[in-house]
């Protein structure tokens, strides 16, 4: 090679040219596909015109229908959001990502439902608003056991272990406390007790252009409650003492052990508002439809959410649950029939795992740059 | 031992060229144009206070890092991306500033792993192992016996690293890069943590590798009197700068250096 | 006393490369060979057969492989029952396409077929590690598990989606099929497993192994090295997902005899494969024996030993006592030793070294 080969540098760097193509390519596809279709080359049976182009025109048609798709994805997103926060919670103050989570959602909802019907079943209490309470108390006192617990016998016997044990010791829980809840509240489903919460039922119905949709007062309550709950512990975690030594304890248990910040006190906080948002979550996603250990399986599919909004991040538990929400929703509405339906079950992790392959660290995650 | 591996550069000429390199993570600026070379069969130190970019230097040959301007050139070709792997096909073997030993396996499966790349019994043989496979391993196992006798580690062989003391590891971590056979060895700061005994026997093994095998070697190292002692020739980095290239005692005299060691503010 | 190494001087090499460098263990293996292939269908009642060994031996292949996956390269996967899963249905449909091929090929084709999808929901590991990789596994799962019940194709249009094995012969003896025996059954399965195994044995002791494990330790240094990590992860999963495969072949033609519809290879299953890796103990091949003895064991002696000792408790009760016991049990082993119960027969072997001395 010869010296000094004078390059010019071209005119936009690469990166730039790369966001360009990204917005010309679709527009570029929907200019194709229009005139294609315009002019007949393709027309409804063609399966080109099935999936890139008969769903939009469905979606432009019926503008109801799609603004009750992203209505209900976005509830659904929401809830999903929920889920997430407990994991991150966890995960962001010790450092471990909590498998049980989901069947703690399950768990909260049964002891809430198993006060209730202890209180007015059998100590002849008037069902309502009161009774409603007390149980709701009781449960918040059975998850602060659990935390307890959990740190007594799980979590301080494995500080310091290498991560992937603490996912199998949350992991071995998940499976306890599956046995020990279907032994101790039955296997059946339960109906969550919706009206004595003071949780608003019913449905309105509200024109939209094109239409009308159907919104179901529960889903606006959920959504309002869940929004608050994430924000509360977002301003928790950002401005209190506490939420500073959760952040250290997250960083590195021997440092903050070291300025004084007793581990157990926090882990004991950190599950037992885990078991709070379990609470929270296992209400909501209770009242919507009924409390079972089928519930176990939504759990995990908050880690496509955590995915794509970071294991650590709280606003990132709501953007990535309002994306695979809706993501979610609109695929298996539009584009579930075409391969027979039943896709919600994995379109999560593939959407998740889509963006993974674009951003490695998923959406909110820090770039991980090595040093060795 | 080794057979002299045919190689077009002849002792003496240069072997590895930096030109003109820079690295940058977004706004921070590890190296800013720095140019120099290593000739065949020497032992070049690369030093300077912490933060100048040496490591990131290293990374660079290495092709870990790609510099986003300048080049560098190995052995005749000039590659603009170099792949890790290329790095270590190309015949450069590296150790590391954080011991980067494979901690679940022993010493030997260690420097073993150091032989995979002069390994080639494709996988049917590796599942009926009894063969082909064996073979070849028991031929690598004479291999890497030679370096643990060299080394003198004979006693920890099935030791699984992650239980050795520091020095120890850092013993293995040498006997793994030369089971690579390199033509340039780079070694990031060898003698750290050491006491004196230690470090006097990483020098004589550093000196043996060069003498006896012709390695060519590029050494980070912050320890003066080993550099001085040990190197043929020595590159000053300061916050990413070269501000000396020259044989030891020309860069012990250079002001700039001496600056640049006492911390005279500029 | 016994068990001891004195005496026995390696003169080479090869001698200390052995997987079983000490006679005694060498005789012990030959002996549990013994009373597998002869003691077990002697001696053991058909009920102890086709209710233990038989899940058993079906089961330990998978274990085997998710253990190459997780144990010795690092990547977690929670989507081995999708992969056994993948096994079944495509021994299946080979079968009943090409029945007069034996069935013991169909059984080892089935895993190339595993190895294929493997291959590609293995593909994102080039980027992506971690956790955030077992997100491509639940994917796997998932997707494959509706493709069970989605697909009629591959349950033959049956209308309820179960399939049912039919009969194979070997020999002119039944293997597989309503009419074979149980101990011929298990014969068959066990040959697999100690054929598997010992092909598991020799790439995880050589070239291979140690790429693996690089990469599982330092992926950075292992590159560095020479090590290609995007093969190596693949090479992985196509071993690891074969495995499986064959392994859910297994499952279904030797010990079920037929599957409902997309419910065999489910989340759960996943989750109790990872459970016996991680309680025998990660990276270890006798590990994975002893896990799977483990997951298979722990529910029969629960479900058929407690109430011999007087505990009265019905099968329904006996599972969620199982899954409590399977959860407490991984907690306090994790506790007591990470490594898994691999480790536990490695001291015990040490301390039997120096028996009858303390140490």
């Amino acid at each position: 090679m010869t010296d000094a080969t004078l390059t010019a540098k071209p005119a936009l760097s690469p990166q730039q040219i790369r966001r360009i193509a990204w917005i010309a390519g679709p527009v570029l596809l929907v200019i194709v596909l229009t005139l294609l279709t315009r002019s007949g080359a393709i027309g409804p049976s063609d399966w080109t015109y099935k999936i890139l182009v008969d769903p939009f025109v469905t979606m432009w048609s019926l503008p109801d229908l799609l603004i009750q798709t992203l209505w209900e994805g976005f509830v659904a997103g929401v809830l999903y959001a929920l889920i997430a926060l407990g994991f991150v919670l966890i995960f962001k103050a010790s450092g471990v990502f909590n498998f049980a989570q989901g069947i703690m959602v399950v768990f909260a909802a049964l002891s809430l439902i198993g006060f209730y019907e202890i209180l007015v079943g059998r100590l002849g209490i008037p069902a309502g608003y009161a009774a409603a309470m007390v149980a709701l108390i009781g449960a918040l006192g059975i998850m602060l056991l659990l935390a307890v617990a959990v740190e007594r016998i799980v979590l301080r016997p494995l500080v310091n272990q290498p991560d992937i044990i603490m996912l199998m010791a949350t992991v071995g829980l998940s499976f306890f406390l599956t046995g020990f809840g279907e032994l101790a509240f039955g296997g059946n489903p339960k109906v969550m007790i919706t009206s004595a919460l003071g949780l608003p039922t019913g449905s309105s119905s509200i024109d939209v252009p094109g239409g009308r949709i159907n919104v179901q007062h529960l889903d606006v309550a959920a959504a309002v409650i869940a929004t608050i709950l994430i924000v509360s512990l977002g301003i928790f975690f950002q401005k209190t003492r506490i939420g500073r030594a959760l952040r250290a304890v997250a960083d590195s248990h021997k440092a903050a052990l070291s300025v004084g910040i007793s581990l157990n006190q926090i882990w004991i906080i950190v599950w037992f508002t885990a078991g709070i948002v379990a609470l929270v979550t296992g209400i909501m996603w209770g009242a919507r439809s009924e409390v079972s250990f089928a519930l176990e399986v939504i759990a995990l599919k908050a880690l496509p959410v955590l995915v794509l909004g970071g294991f650590t991040s709280i606003p990132g538990a709501i953007v990535g649950g309002l994306i695979i929400g809706i993501g979610e929703k609109l695929g298996e509405f539009y584009w579930g029939p075409l391969m027979g339906g039943g896709i919600e079950t994995w379109l999560a992790y593939i959407i998740a795992l889509v963006f993974l392959l674009f951003r490695p660290q998923g959406l909110f995650g820090e770039k991980i740059i090595e040093r060795i | 031992m080794r057979a002299p591996s045919p190689t077009d550069i002849a002792a003496g000429e240069v072997i590895l060229a930096v030109e003109n390199v820079s690295l940058a993570f977004g706004g921070v600026k590890a190296l800013t144009d720095v140019s120099f070379d290593i000739k065949k069969g020497e032992v070049r130190a690369i030093i300077g206070p912490n933060g100048a970019g040496k490591t990131s230097m290293l990374n660079c040959i290495n092709g870990f890092y790609h510099p986003t301007e300048g080049r560098i050139t190995f052995r005749g070709k000039t590659r603009p991306k170099m792949r890790p792997y290329e790095a270590a096909a190309g015949g450069i073997a590296r150790t590391f500033q954080n011991v980067a030993l494979f901690k679940g396996m022993s010493t030997l499966d260690n420097i073993m792993a150091g032989r995979t790349l002069k390994m080639n019994k494709g996988f049917f043989w590796q599942v009926l192992r009894h063969g082909p496979a064996m073979a070849e391993e028991i031929e690598h196992r004479h291999f890497v016996e030679e370096i643990i006798d060299f080394l003198e580690i004979q006693h920890i062989r099935k030791v699984p690293v992650g239980k050795l003391p520091y020095g120890l590891q850092k013993r293995v971590e040498l006997g793994r890069a030369l089971a690579m056979q390199p033509e340039v060895l780079l070694l990031d700061e060898p003698m750290a943590g050491m006491n004196l005994e230690e470090k006097e026997d990483m020098c004589r093994f550093i000196l043996d590798v060069s003498n006896q095998y012709g390695t060519t070697i590029a050494l980070i190292e912050h320890d003066m009197g080993v550099v001085m002692d040990l190197s043929d020739r020595v590159v000053v980095l300061e916050y990413g700068r070269k501000i000396a290239d020259g044989t030891p005692d020309e860069v012990k005299r250079d002001q700039a250096v001496i600056d640049a060691y006492l911390g005279v503010p500029h | 006393m016994f068990y001891r190494d004195a005496g026995q001087y390696k003169t080479s090499y090869a001698a200390d490369m052995a997987i079983f460098p000490l006679r005694q263990d060498r005789v012990g293996i030959a002996v549990i060979l013994l009373i597998a292939y002869l003691g077990v269908p002697l001696l053991a009642g058909d009920f102890a057969i086709s209710t233990v060994m038989l899940p058993l031996m079906a089961l330990v292949p998978a274990v085997i492989g998710l253990n190459i996956l997780t144990g010795y390269t690092g990547l977690i996967s929670l989507g081995s029952a999708g992969f056994m899963g993948v096994g079944a249905y495509a021994c299946y449909k080979l079968t009943t396409l090409f029945p007069e091929v034996n069935i013991l090929v169909w059984i080892l084709c089935s895993g190339f077929f595993s190895a294929a999808i493997g291959v590609v929901f293995g593909l994102p590991s080039l980027r992506i590690k971690g956790l955030y990789l077992a997100v491509a596994t639940l994917a796997a799962q998932f997707f494959l598990q509706w493709c069970f019940v989605r697909i009629p194709w591959l349950y033959n249009y049956n209308a309820s989606g179960a399939i049912e094995v039919p009969l194979r012969t070997l020999f002119g003896i039944p293997i597989t099929g309503p009419t074979a025996e149980v101990e011929v059954k298990y014969l068959v399965a066990l040959t697999f497993v100690v054929i598997l195994a010992w092909f598991a044995s020799n790439l995880v002791h050589g070239r291979i192994g140690r790429s693996w494990m690089a990469v599982r330790d330092m992926d950075i240094a292992a590159e560095l090295m020479g090590i290609r990590l995007l093969p190596t992860k693949l090479l992985a999963f196509a071993v690891s997902s074969f495995y499986c495969g064959v392994s859910g072949a297994l499952f279904v033609f030797i010990y079920l005899g037929g599957a409902e519809a997309g419910t065999e290879f489910s989340i759960r299953l996943s989750f109790l494969i990872l459970f016996a890796v991680i309680i025998g103990g990660l990276g270890s091949i006798i590990g994975s024996f002893f896990g799977a003895a483990f997951i298979v064991g722990l529910p029969t002696v629960l479900k058929f030993g407690l109430p011999t000792i007087g505990i009265p408790i019905t099968g329904a009760v006996a599972e969620k006592v199982v899954l409590m016991i399977i959860g407490a049990l991984t907690i306090f082993l994790l506790i007591v030793e990470p490594h898994g119960l691999a480790r536990l027969w490695q001291i015990a072997k040490q301390k039997l070294r120096v028996w009858p001395y303390p140490y």
